[in-house]
């Protein structure tokens, strides 16, 4: 058993693993944080994206051995005091999902590409941005709204933040 | 995914020294194809000695026209790399067109080569650009570097520690994805170098990336998509399977290749 240290959602955490277990088998089942899922074997679905050291990664495909001494965000990690993150809010607004089993992936995947090129985005950028999610469900046509309409709010907030 | 055992390498010495004392063991850079490998049981290595963490093989050094990238450097460096776009884009073009945002974050160029997948893309940007491979103990073209399907030069426990190359005066790259994987059904890099000009073709040939010697010489006449149209693409050593058969990827390579060189800048 090796230990493993994170910093999770802004709080240090640790816990013993073997080294084949994968980070989000440790997120899940040590950290009991089960917002991340697991939607396939071949690293293609996108439903385990987290925040490695700021950028999404796959969580399904990087030990979490590998991943100690980072700091990683989870989907539990983004909404502030009671309040919706931007991005979750506009997924609710414009039905960015159905069953809801991708919506972490996409969710964290938005927000990664926001932080990128946020502002920037349009339609074939954010479509380009969704390659590595995959949902069975909605078409991706309200996910691709829901995330540039949180880009736009998103955008609008940093000015007003000027 | 069958029991291992997890080391990180501080240092280039410390990695082949890692591995020459644990010989089952493998090296371990973005994970991307490995650790998915071993999630299938595909693999099974006794150890993984991890490079991501040894600072001297990460990151894009360039002085004046030459470019060295460090093996451990993540595809979403050489995508977003203004520095390098400023004097090959068509390298920073095929690293941000590799899988999707997530595998970019991690996958390495030097695990991309040490793989080399036969759809993979930086075999066909290094062996078009005539890149060198470095390696802890030897330089190599990618001309040898490259040897077959999954086959490359490396040795039992040597290690990539970077690829240099000499900006060309004109490259591009074009490829036809795979919807599905994202790999390259066919893709085609052309570059005008100092050594003349260099077309090499990833997805397509059965025995792996290949140069192409007569779109070479069509384009060292002819410098345009037009000088390609007559150039004959043997199907014969093109690969088959459920996704195109050899005839049509020897299409392929040609409107890749025409595509390439109506892009490149
Ligand atoms: C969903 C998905 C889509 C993808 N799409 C594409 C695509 O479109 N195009 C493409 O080209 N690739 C694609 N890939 C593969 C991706 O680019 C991988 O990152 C790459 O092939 C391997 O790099 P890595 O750093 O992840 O290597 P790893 O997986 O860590 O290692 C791969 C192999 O190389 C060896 N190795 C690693 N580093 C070194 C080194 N420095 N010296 C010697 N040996 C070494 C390892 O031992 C292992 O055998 C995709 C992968 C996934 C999961
Ligand atoms: S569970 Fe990670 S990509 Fe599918
Ligand atoms: S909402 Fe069901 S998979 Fe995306």
């Amino acid at each position: 058993m090796t230990k493993v240290t994170l910093t999770v959602n802004g709080r240090a955490m640790s816990g013993e693993c073997e080294d084949r277990t994968l980070l989000v088998h440790f997120i899940r089942e040590k950290l009991g944080l089960t917002g991340t899922h697991v939607g396939c074997d071949t690293t293609q679905c996108g439903a385990c994206v987290i925040h490695m050291d700021g950028l999404s990664v796959k969580s399904c495909s990087i030990l979490a051995v590998q991943a100690s001494g980072s700091t990683i965000t989870t989907i539990e990690g983004l909404a502030g005091q009671g309040e919706l993150h931007p991005v979750q809010a506009a997924f609710k607004e414009h039905h960015g999902l159905q069953c809801g089993f991708c919506t972490p992936g996409m969710v964290m995947t938005a927000v990664d590409l926001i932080n990128r090129e946020g502002g920037t985005l349009t339609e074939e950028t954010v479509r380009a941005g969704l390659e590595g999610n995959i949902c069975r469900c909605t078409g991706y046509h309200n996910i691709v709204k829901a995330i540039l309409a949180a880009d736009a709010e998103m955008a609008t907030g940093r000015q007003a933040a000027e | 995914m069958y029991a291992t055992s997890y080391h990180r390498a501080s240092s280039v010495e410390d990695a082949v020294k890692l591995k020459s004392a644990n010989e089952e063991g493998k090296y371990l850079s973005g994970g991307m194809t490995l650790i998915s490998t071993m999630k299938q049981r595909l693999a099974a290595p006794s150890d993984l000695i991890d490079l991501r963490h040894i600072p001297a093989i990460r990151g894009i050094r360039i002085e004046g026209r030459k470019v060295t990238i460090g093996a451990a450097t993540p595809h979403a460096d050489v995508a977003a790399s203004r520095e390098l776009a400023a004097i090959c884009p068509a390298i920073c073009k095929l690293a941000g067109h590799i899988g999707d945002p997530h595998v970019r974050h991690m996958g390495t160029i030097g695990g991309s080569i040490a793989n080399n997948d036969p759809a993979a893309d930086y075999p066909a940007g290094l062996l078009g650009l005539g890149a060198t491979i470095v390696t802890d103990r030897r330089s190599l073209s990618a001309d040898d570097f490259f040897t077959g399907l999954f086959e490359t030069a490396l040795e039992e426990g040597e290690m990539v520690t970077s690829v240099t190359f000499d900006a060309p005066e004109k490259a591009g790259y074009a490829k036809f994805n795979n919807p599905a994987s994202r790999f390259a059904m066919t893709g085609v890099f052309v570059a005008k170098t100092a050594g003349g000009v260099r077309v090499a073709v990833t997805g397509a040939g059965s025995s792996g990336v290949f140069r192409h010697p007569g779109f070479e010489q069509a384009l060292a006449s002819n410098w345009s998509p037009d000088a390609l149209s007559n150039v004959v693409v043997d199907a014969s050593n093109l690969m088959s399977d459920l996704h195109a058969n050899a005839e049509y990827r020897a299409n392929l390579v040609k409107v890749m290749a025409k595509r390439a060189v109506a892009s490149a800048g």
